[in-house]
């Protein structure tokens, strides 16, 4: 029997021929990954199940991201119990705080997760990496602490649904708009225990960039893990970069969905997820006038060098609208690097927005630019629940970086063509 | 892990995600006791204290959606929490909570069949829940997850397995 791309890495890494949905395997990690929140507690985990040594030196990767540079005296304790356990246990992948960023971007982007891999990491947001066409998914620091010692994490095969995505984008229409208009089809749980495979002319069209923003947004439908099939845009990208060779996996002809759905995305408008849900979508012509307090580019789902070019595309001689703040966080201190030599930071600043180091902050409503109350702010983030990036009253609408840059100029939800 | 388990309800609704059940800002703990001290405080101020008079707390749909963080789950233990029933859990909420220990049960009819502070008591073994309105039975989970779960979570578990079949062994690149 056929099986889907998810079944054959997950078939390969229990070493067997087949899995099937629903099957409990033990499947072999490739990289186990762990940050500055999920770390320390795995860390006192494995030391508790009386551990000494990580199964592999080279495929523990550890990332300080969320709340760096430290925002307080306990963010920096735990940074300082992960620095020491990387030195004591001679971790190859170590990200220290200014040279790194956030795992989601920087790990595809330094080549430490490679077509055909299983990932484990501590954070929901792994499954990111799905778009490099291999299996990865997110679990709690005990799940972590067990892989950083036995190498092996148990699994349940999931089902696979299929979303297929027809047409040609317009001018505006990114990865983002695409899986809003998925989780908001599917709604919060519709991909739940499931893999989201996305395939199509329209996804073939995206660059790398667009498609990690679609497979980082897996986990707000629920799902385990998002995937893709290589092409050339993947081979290209995986081998300019990847420290192992890939290993491309791909679909049967016969392999089992449990659902399969098409969209025509050819009129498909930008989007905009209002408070307090991922999948409470509109398109932008149905928004109204919402005027707004905060604009944040960045995060793990739109903090990568492209979407900070078309922010500042749209910003380029604007200011920032006078009653508005804009925080722009490019993901890693590679895009920093990038964008610094490409101009583009320059264009935030004289526009009027602040330019922080790479971090999760605001997204988690950590630091750098909490929402107080009332607040109501537009961000390239993933999550818009009560709370998330601050006070309970506060206000979230996430949306793609063009119209993020579009409404941090006219002060409300706008759409980029108001603007250039 | 107790064979029945028997308290008073707290009652949630649908999508309650981590941010809500522990928000980011607290993560700079990994003490169940004192992130317990902050559960569902989104909510309002009163919420940790409340948590505390309640014994099985009972959710709607995707109950722990939203991030992976493992303290969603401890600290709910640390709250004084035996069990959750919900009518189903996100992937990371599920793992969590058998890792951590905390006995989970997936049964959709129990939610709309019990009001906050009514007593229910779950059996695993037969695979019932009890409310007022009556008994709902549930599928019993795969045999190696509860083995997992019967010796209190992953770590005693692994310390359980490594002390029968030694450590493993390191593998090759």
């Amino acid at each position: 029997m056929g099986m889907t791309i998810t079944e054959k890495i997950l078939a390969a890494h229990a070493g067997v021929k087949q899995v099937e949905p629903g099957q409990l395997i033990t499947a072999k990690v490739d990289i186990a990954m762990g940050n500055d929140v999920t770390a320390p507690l795995a860390i006192e985990v494995f030391r508790k199940a009386g551990a000494t040594r990580v199964f592999d030196a080279d495929r523990v990767t550890l990332v300080l991201s969320h709340f760096v540079p430290t925002k307080d005296i306990l963010a920096a304790d735990m940074c300082t119990t992960i620095r020491r356990f990387a030195r004591e246990q001679g971790l190859t992948y170590f990200y220290e705080e200014g040279k790194g960023g956030i795992e989601h971007v920087l790990l595809p982007e330094e080549g430490v997760v490679v077509p055909g891999d299983v990932v484990i990491g501590a954070d929901s947001h792994t499954c990111t990496y799905g778009a490099l066409n291999m299996f990865s998914t997110g679990v709690g620091s005990t799940d972590l602490a067990a892989v950083m010692l036995t190498g092996e994490c148990w699994l349940r095969v999931p089902e696979t649904m299929k979303f297929i995505y027809t047409g040609k984008p317009g001018k505006w229409i990114v990865g983002k708009d695409l899986i809003l208009r998925t989780i908001g089809d599917i709604g919060v749980d519709g991909a739940l225990y499931r893999a989201m495979e996305f395939t199509g002319e329209a996804v073939a069209h995206l660059s790398m960039s667009d498609r990690f923003t679609m497979t980082n947004m897996v986990q707000e439908a629920g799902g385990k893990n998002g995937v893709m099939e290589a092409d050339d845009k993947t081979r290209h990208y995986a081998e300019a970069r990847c420290k192992r060779p890939p290993r491309y996996v791909s679909a049967d002809p016969d392999a089992k969905y449990c659902d399969v759905r098409e969209y025509d995305i050819s009129t498909l408008e930008p989007l905009v997820a209002f408070p307090h849900l991922p999948s409470n979508i509109k398109p932008l012509s149905a928004v109204g006038k919402v005027e707004i307090d905060k604009v944040f580019i960045g995060s793990c789902t739109n903090g990568k060098l492209e979407d900070m070019r078309v922010a500042a595309q749209i910003m380029k001689g604007k200011k920032v609208h006078p009653y508005v703040r804009v925080i722009v966080i490019p993901a890693t201190q590679g895009v920093y690097r990038e964008a610094l030599k490409e101009g583009l930071i320059e264009i935030f600043i004289e526009a009027g927005a602040t330019v922080s180091a790479a971090t999760c902050g605001p997204c988690l409503g950590g630091h750098m630019g909490v929402l107080g109350k009332g607040e109501r702010c537009v961000s390239t983030s993933n999550r818009n629940f009560v709370g998330r990036m601050g006070h309970p009253e506060s206000e979230t609408f996430l949306v793609n970086p063009a119209v993020a840059a579009a409404s941090a100029v006219l002060g409300r939800i706008a759409h980029p063509d108001e603007v250039q | 892990m107790e064979p029945r388990v028997k308290g008073r309800v707290i009652l949630f609704g649908d999508n309650i995600n981590t941010d809500v059940i522990i928000h980011a800002r607290h993560l700079r703990t990994i003490d169940p006791a004192e992130l317990a001290e902050h559960a569902f405080e989104v909510l309002g101020d009163e919420y940790p204290q409340k948590l505390r008079q309640f014994d099985i707390l009972v959710a709607g749909e995707n109950f722990g959606c939203g991030s992976a963080r493992e303290q969603a789950a401890s600290c709910l233990v640390g709250a004084g929490l035996k069990a959750v029933v919900a009518s189903s859990f996100a992937r990371t909420f599920f793992r969590n909570a058998i890792n951590t220990g905390l006995p989970i049960v997936e049964c959709p009819p129990v939610r709309g069949a019990v009001q906050e502070g009514e007593e229910v008591e779950i059996d695993f073994a037969r695979g019932t829940v009890t409310t007022p309105k009556g008994t709902f039975t549930f599928p019993g989970l795969p045999p190696s997850v509860m083995e997992i779960l019967a010796v209190g979570g992953l770590v005693p578990y692994l310390k359980r397995k490594f002390a029968t079949a030694g450590a493993p062994p390191p593998r090759a690149g």
